[in-house]
C-alpha cells in the first residue's frame, strides 16, 4: 500500500465542507461550543476562503423574506417553494430557514457585505425575494466570520483535506476519514457529532461544452456529489433525488439571468415561436394546480421554452435590447436622465456577470454584443444536483422541535443516522434557500450539533481495523497505477485500470443519454432508466479499477465516485416515481403526466451499509395547517 | 483556457511555502514546477473561470483566455483587487474597452465580528440562534400558531 502517515483528530463536531452552509455551521456551533467546552473542526477539500458554489462571489441575496419590515411573511415564502416544487416541498424545514434567513443577511451587512441600499435606507430588491449586493467578495467575507469565530473558540480549521467516507457504527456517526491534496497523509476524524455540508453534484451528467470549455458549468465542478455520497454511505435515509435542477441561463458562459428578467423586465423568445410563455399558456392546465398560479414554477417556464426547441423554433433569445428600449422610452423627454440611467443599468448588467460569472463577460466582448442593439441568446444548461436552489435532492432530516410534524426523529437537521446532521446542498425537499438560507440553516444546524453534543454525545467508538481496511481501499488507485503503469508505453491505456477521465466520461454517457441530458433533451422512460441500471453494474465494478498517478487524480478519483452514487439515486429515483411532475427538468415519457392521486408524496431512497441494498419508500407531504 | 500563467511574469511565489494560486484555487488545478519555478494550470478543460487564481496573484502573472471551444478570440476581462474595491478593464473583440469598478467590502479586512454585535442568546434549548432575536430585528423568533 501507498505508505501515507496516519493523521487522527479528535474533537467534538466535525464539519465537512466548506461553502455557506458550512461556515453557518461553523459560526454558529463555535459560539455554542465555547459556552460548553467542546471542540469544533472544519474540513474543507480546497480554501475556505474560495471553496463552495460562492467561490467566485455573486451579485444577489436571493432569500431574504423581510419580517422586520413587514414585507413579507414566513407563510408566503412556504407557499412560495411549495408551488414552484409542485407540491412537494418539507414546509417544517423551508419554514425554519426562513425564519432564521433574515438574520443571517443582517449578520452578512455586519461582516462588511455591501448590500445596496435606497434613498430611504431600504435594501434595494432584485425581486420579491432577492437583494442586489457588490458580492464579489461575499464568500471571503462569510468565511472570515467563521474562523473568526473558530479561533475565539479554540477550534480547528483544516483545509485541503479532501472527506471520502463516514465513520458509523451501528447507525450511530463516529466521524470521517479522507486524504491530503498536498501531501502524503491520510487524515481520520474521530467525532461525537458530523455535520455534512459538500455541497451538490455537477459533472454527473454531461456538459453541453465537451472541449476545454467542460468545466464552464453554471454550478462548479468541484461540487462532485461528495454530500449525496457520505449521507447516503452513513446509511441515511435520502429524498427528492429525482428532483434535479436545469437552469435556463445565457447560452455557454451560463451567466446569470435574474438582472435580465427581474430588474429589465426582459421577455424570453423562441427565434420561430415567439414568446414561448404566452403562446403556449395554454399547455399550463395540464401542471395545474402549480401550472396556474404564480409564480410559474421554474421547471414549467423551462418546459415551455423546451416544447419550442422541440418544435424546431429555437434558439431561445433574451430581448435585452427591447427591454432596454422600453426603459429608454421612459426618458424619451430627458435625454440627460437617460443617459444617466443608462450608464447605470450597463453597470449593473455587466457587473451581474462580473461577480459571478466572469466567463459570461468574456463571451459577450468576444462577440462585441451590445445588449441595447441586440438579442442574446439563452439555452437550458446540462442537470445539475442542488437542493439550495429550484432543485431539492438531499438527505432526509429531522424537523424543528417547536412544529408539530410527522417529521421528527431527533435534532433539527439531524439525518436518520444518529449524531449525523446536513444543510445546504446536503439537505433535501428545502429548495430556494440559496446562499443566505444555506447559511442560516447552517446556523441552525450548528446549534443542533452542539446540543446533541452536550445531550447526548459519546465518546466515538471507532474501529481502527475498519479504518485500515479504509485506508487500503482509498489508496488502491495508486497502488494499482504503481503496479502496472510500466506494462504499456502510454500509461493513460493500460488492461489493468481506468484513468479518473475517462471513468467520468462513462458515468457522463449513461447519464446523458439514458437518464435525461441534454443530449436526449432531458427526456427518459423506464426503458431507459433500466437500461442505465444495467450499464451501471459494469460501472460500479469498474469503479474498483480507478487508477491514479497522484494525489490530484486520487482526488479526481474519489469525487467521480461520487458523482457515480449521485447519478444512482437519480436514476432509481426517477424510475420509481411512475409519473412525470416537472416537465422541464426531466419527463418520463411513458408516464407523461402529472398523478396527483399517486405521487403527491416525496420518493424516499435509502442503502443498507451492510448489505449495499437500495430501498424506495414513498413519504407523506405535510402542509403547514392555514398555509 | 481557462486560467493561464505568463512565463515572464510568475516567479513562482519564492520564498513562500506554496504559491498563492494553488493555495486557493477551489479545485486543486494550480501546480508549481519547482524547476523551473513556474506555476501552471494542470487541466485546464476543469477551470470554472472563476479567476480566484487572476485575483490572487502577487505577480498579476494570471489571465484568463475565453474557452476556444466556444469563445471567439480577441477579448479579455482583467480584473485589479484591492482591499475595498475591484477595477475590472473587459477588452472587446473590436478593441473597445469598458472599466468598472465595483466595491467588494464595507469594512476592514479581517475584521468581521462573527457575532456582529448584537446582543447574545444564552439558552441552547431555545429556536432562538446565537444572536437572535435581536440579529432578525424582532422581539422574539417566529413560531407557528
Amino acid at each position: 500500500m501507498a505508505n501515507f502517515e496516519t493523521v487522527e483528530v479528535k474533537t467534538d463536531l466535525l464539519i465537512v465542507g466548506g461553502g455557506f452552509s458550512a461556515c453557518g455551521a461553523a459560526v454558529e456551533a463555535a459560539y455554542w461550543a465555547k459556552k460548553n467546552g467542546l471542540k469544533v473542526a472544519i474540513v474543507d477539500k480546497a480554501a475556505l476562503d474560495r471553496s463552495g458554489a460562492v467561490a467566485m462571489g455573486l451579485s444577489a441575496i436571493n432569500q431574504y423574506v423581510g419580517v422586520k419590515d413587514g414585507d413579507n411573511t414566513l407563510e408566503d415564502y412556504v407557499r412560495y417553494v411549495r408551488q414552484d416544487l409542485m407540491g412537494i416541498s418539507r414546509e417544517d424545514l423551508v419554514y425554519n430557514i426562513a425564519r432564521h434567513v433574515d438574520s443571517s443577511v443582517h449578520l452578512f451587512e455586519k461582516w462588511g457585505l455591501k448590500i445596496w441600499k435606497d434613498e430611504a435606507g431600504k435594501y434595494v430588491h432584485e425581486g420579491r425575494w432577492q437583494l442586489m449586493i457588490n458580492g464579489e467578495s461575499y464568500k471571503i467575507i462569510i468565511a472570515e466570520a467563521a474562523k473568526n469565530a473558530l479561533a475565539e473558540a479554540g477550534g480547528e480549521v483544516y483545509e485541503r483535506i479532501f472527506i471520502t467516507e463516514p465513520l458509523v457504527e451501528n447507525n450511530k456517526v463516529v466521524g470521517a476519514v479522507g486524504f491530503s491534496t498536498r501531501e502524503d497523509k491520510f487524515y481520520v476524524f474521530k467525532a461525537k457529532a458530523v455535520i455534512c455540508t459538500m455541497g451538490g453534484a455537477v459533472h454527473v451528467f454531461r456538459p453541453r461544452s465537451i472541449g476545454e470549455g467542460f468545466g464552464r458549468s453554471w454550478y462548479p465542478p468541484f461540487n462532485s456529489g461528495s454530500s449525496a455520497y457520505f449521507t447516503l454511505k452513513a446509511g441515511a435515509e435520502m429524498t427528492c433525488q429525482e428532483v434535479r435542477f436545469i437552469p435556463i441561463r445565457f447560452k455557454d458562459g451560463y451567466g446569470p439571468v435574474g438582472a435580465w428578467f427581474l430588474l429589465f423586465k426582459s421577455r424570453a423568445i423562441s427565434a420561430g415561436g415567439g414568446e414561448y410563455m404566452t403562446v403556449r399558456k395554454d399547455e399550463l392546465q395540464n401542471w395545474a394546480p402549480y401550472g396556474l398560479a404564480k409564480p410559474i414554477p421554474a421547471n414549467l417556464r423551462n418546459y415551455l421554452g423546451m416544447l419550442d426547441l422541440d418544435a424546431g423554433f429555437g434558439p431561445l433569445y433574451m430581448e435585452t435590447s427591447e427591454a432596454i428600449n422600453k426603459i429608454a422610452d421612459q426618458y424619451k423627454e430627458d435625454p440627460k436622465a437617460f443617459k444617466k440611467k443608462m450608464k447605470e443599468l450597463e453597470s449593473e448588467a455587466w457587473e451581474d456577470f462580473l461577480d459571478m460569472t466572469i466567463s459570461q463577460a468574456i463571451l459577450w466582448a468576444s462577440m462585441n454584443v451590445k445588449p441595447e442593439e441586440k438579442h442574446s441568446e439563452i439555452a437550458a444548461c446540462e442537470p445539475y444536483f442542488i437542493g439550495s436552489h429550484s432543485g431539492a435532492s438531499g438527505a432526509w432530516v429531522s424537523g424543528p422541535e417547536d412544529m408539530d410534524t410527522p417529521y421528527k426523529w431527533g435534532y433539527a437537521n439531524m439525518t436518520t443516522v444518529e449524531g449525523l446532521f446536513a444543510a445546504g446542498d446536503a439537505s433535501g425537499a428545502s429548495s430556494h434557500k440559496f446562499s443566505s438560507g444555506s447559511h442560516a440553516e447552517g446556523r441552525i444546524t450548528g446549534k443542533a450539533a452542539i446540543k446533541y453534543i452536550v445531550e447526548k454525545g459519546a465518546d466515538p467508538a471507532v474501529d481502527m481495523a475498519k479504518v485500515e481496511e479504509l485506508k487500503a481501499k482509498i489508496l488502491a488507485p495508486l497502488d494499482l497505477f504503481a503496479a502496472h503503469c510500466n506494462e504499456t508505453t502510454e500509461p493513460e491505456v493500460n488492461t489493468n485500470y481506468i484513468m479518473p477521465r475517462q471513468f467520468m466520461f462513462r458515468l457522463q454517457k449513461i447519464m446523458d443519454e439514458y437518464a435525461g441530458g441534454v443530449t436526449a433533451a432531458f427526456k427518459t422512460s423506464k426503458f431507459n432508466l433500466e437500461r442505465a441500471m444495467e450499464l451501471f453494474v459494469f460501472l460500479k465494478e469498474d469503479s474498483d479499477k480507478l487508477a491514479a498517478r497522484n494525489l490530484h487524480e486520487l482526488t479526481r478519483a474519489w469525487e467521480n465516485v461520487h458523482r457515480m452514487w449521485q447519478g444512482e439515486a437519480h436514476v432509481r429515483t426517477m424510475l420509481f416515481r411512475e409519473e412525470t411532475r416537472w416537465p422541464g427538468y426531466y419527463f418520463r415519457a411513458d408516464t407523461p403526466k402529472m398523478d396527483e392521486a399517486n405521487w403527491h408524496c416525496f420518493a424516499n431512497c435509502k442503502v443498507d451499509p451492510a448489505t449495499g441494498e437500495w430501498e424506495m419508500m414513498k413519504r407523506d407531504v405535510w402542509n403547514i395547517p392555514g398555509v | 483556457m481557462p486560467s493561464y500563467v505568463i512565463t515572464e511574469k510568475c516567479d513562482g511565489c519564492k520564498g513562500q511555502d506554496k504559491t498563492a494560486c494553488m493555495y486557493i484555487c477551489p479545485n486543486d488545478l494550480m501546480v508549481l514546477d519547482k524547476e523551473k519555478m513556474k506555476a501552471y494550470n494542470q487541466d485546464p478543460m476543469m477551470c470554472w473561470e472563476c479567476m480566484c487564481c487572476v485575483k490572487i496573484c502577487p505577480q498579476q502573472a494570471m489571465d484568463v483566455r475565453g474557452y476556444a471551444d466556444f469563445v471567439p478570440l480577441g477579448a479579455s476581462a482583467t480584473p485589479l483587487r484591492g482591499s475595498q474595491d475591484i477595477m475590472w478593464t473587459v477588452k472587446f473583440r473590436d478593441g473597445s474597452l469598458k472599466r468598472f469598478k465595483f466595491p467588494i467590502r464595507t469594512n476592514e479586512e479581517g475584521s468581521a465580528d462573527p457575532l456582529g454585535g448584537f446582543a447574545t442568546n444564552d439558552d441552547l434549548n431555545n429556536q432562538a440562534l446565537a444572536t437572535e432575536p435581536a440579529s432578525l430585528g424582532l422581539d422574539a423568533v417566529p413560531t407557528l400558531q
